[in-house]
């Protein structure tokens, strides 16, 4: 199949494959990236779901929002269900039970399905090689469940297993670098997307669809509710969040790094963090430290990633863009 | 949508019918709601690629039509995001029931 063209326009013309009449917040970022994921292709797509927002909002009962074939079972098995579902196919075409379509298998989790209570099953399934994509869309909480931190949630923010208060001023450590986790995995290809950069993170997909193997793409989503920001800013925020280098845009495809995306001018940290609630303590004089310290580890690690990129001389493919 | 009882729903929690949930009209959740200002509109698409709500209308030729009320939440992303023309918003948010 030729890789369908990014024109708006075009896109314009296509039958959504996720539908309206779901019961996501107003002003998720969710469906942005649900919409974008399977907008970006023609192929066939079968879609396995973690518990999670997403999940219990597209799909109740006689209501669902998805025209793909798409199944639940559990929070921590989104990647061991899509895998065997992948494995079955794989068996029937060979028994020429079915006719081979070309069908793509992805998975779609959260970042608490994803990060923590899936993860064992990301990881066995990624090792195991099946031919599958794996999407995290992080919004860095258990959000669905009223706000718990996750291994997701950055440093500082209040949750209401973290609450900023006279004890603790929100969440003392760093979140886990999960797409670095992933790429230690040795797989074809990793990438980190936003979709307010909607035709960056179709074009990782386009690419992760032609890749054979288990590929994963960690997407940032930002939640109104459990960022205490406004209903209108998300993708405003996914946007902040590339700009100041807070969420990076690169790939990882067979080992090479590869920043897809340089903000001209790298914001402060603080334009992300100002619009959220969630960090507002962060900017009480005596919390000073803090917002020190989030803007170093961002510094850090966009540090890294840039010698990482250079290394393998991505840098100059990325300024091309 | 008539009732169902669980002896009539399929089993194993499977749903037959892909795409239901636009059945389900989540309109009626918008406090504020978005005004297209078609002179202003420079026809980019962003409002329609942003909504997560899927209720920017298109037509056959790709092109921006109305906003469908019958799903719209009134989060504001579409006005947000919407360049409009030489500073000039092509959707505007207005207080519902106004
Ligand atoms: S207000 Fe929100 S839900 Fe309504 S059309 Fe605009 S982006 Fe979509
Ligand atoms: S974002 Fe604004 S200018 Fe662009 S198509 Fe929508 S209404 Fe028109």
């Amino acid at each position: 199949m030729t890789t369908k063209p990014l024109k708006l326009r075009e896109l314009a013309k296509g039958e959504d494959r996720f539908v309206h009449g779901h019961r996501m917040c107003s002003g998720c970022g969710a469906p942005i990236v649900v919409k974008q994921v399977l907008m970006a292709t023609d192929y066939p797509i079968v879609a396995s779901n973690a518990t999670g927002c997403l999940e219990v909002s597209s799909c109740i009962q006689q209501f669902t929002a998805w025209k793909i074939p798409w199944i639940h079972s559990a929070f921590e098995n989104a990647a061991a269900t899509i895998s065997g579902v992948e494995a079955m196919y794989k068996s029937l075409v060979k028994q020429g039970k079915l006719e081979d379509r070309n069908v793509k298998f992805v998975a779609f989790g959260g970042d608490g399905g994803t990060y923590d209570i899936g993860f064992q099953s990301l990881s066995g399934a990624m090792e195991r090689g099946h031919d599958m994509l794996y999407v995290c869309y992080d919004n860095g909480a258990y959000m669905n469940t009223g706000i718990q931190r996750s291994s997701a949630t950055p440093f500082g923010a209040n949750t209401t297993t973290c609450p900023a208060g006279d004890v603790i001023p929100g969440k003392l450590q760093q979140r886990k670098d999960l797409t670095k986790i992933m790429a230690a995995h040795g797989i074809p290809y990793v990438a980190q997307a936003s979709p307010a950069n909607w035709m960056d993170l179709m074009k990782k997909v386009q690419k992760a669809f032609e890749i054979k193997g288990p590929k994963f793409m960690n997407v940032i989503s930002p939640c109104n509710r459990g960022w205490r920001s406004k209903t209108n800013d998300a993708v405003a925020l996914a946007r902040l969040a590339v700009e100041t280098c807070y969420w990076p845009l690169y790939e990882i495809e067979n080992g090479v790094t590869k920043i897809t995306f340089k903000p001209k001018e790298k914001k402060p940290l603080v334009d992300f963090l100002k619009p959220q609630g969630r960090f507002r303590h962060m900017f009480n004089p005596e919390n000073e430290w803090m917002l020190k310290q989030a803007q170093e580890y961002v510094d850090n690690q966009w540090e890294r990633l840039q010698k990482e990129a250079a290394f393998f001389g991505g840098e100059e493919k990325a300024e091309e863009k | 949508m008539s009732k169902k009882y669980w002896e009539t729903l399929p089993q194993g929690s499977v749903v037959l019918e892909a795409g239901s949930s636009a059945k389900f009209k989540t309109g009626g959740w918008r406090s504020m709601r978005p005004k297209w200002i078609e002179e202003n509109c420079i026809q980019c698409m962003f409002c329609w690629m942003y909504c997560p709500d899927m209720s920017v209308k298109v037509t056959a030729e790709g092109k921006r039509a109305e906003f469908d009320y019958d799903y719209c939440k009134g989060c504001g992303i579409c006005a947000l995001e919407c360049p409009g023309k030489k500073g000039n918003k092509a959707i505007v948010m207005e207080e519902e029931g106004k």
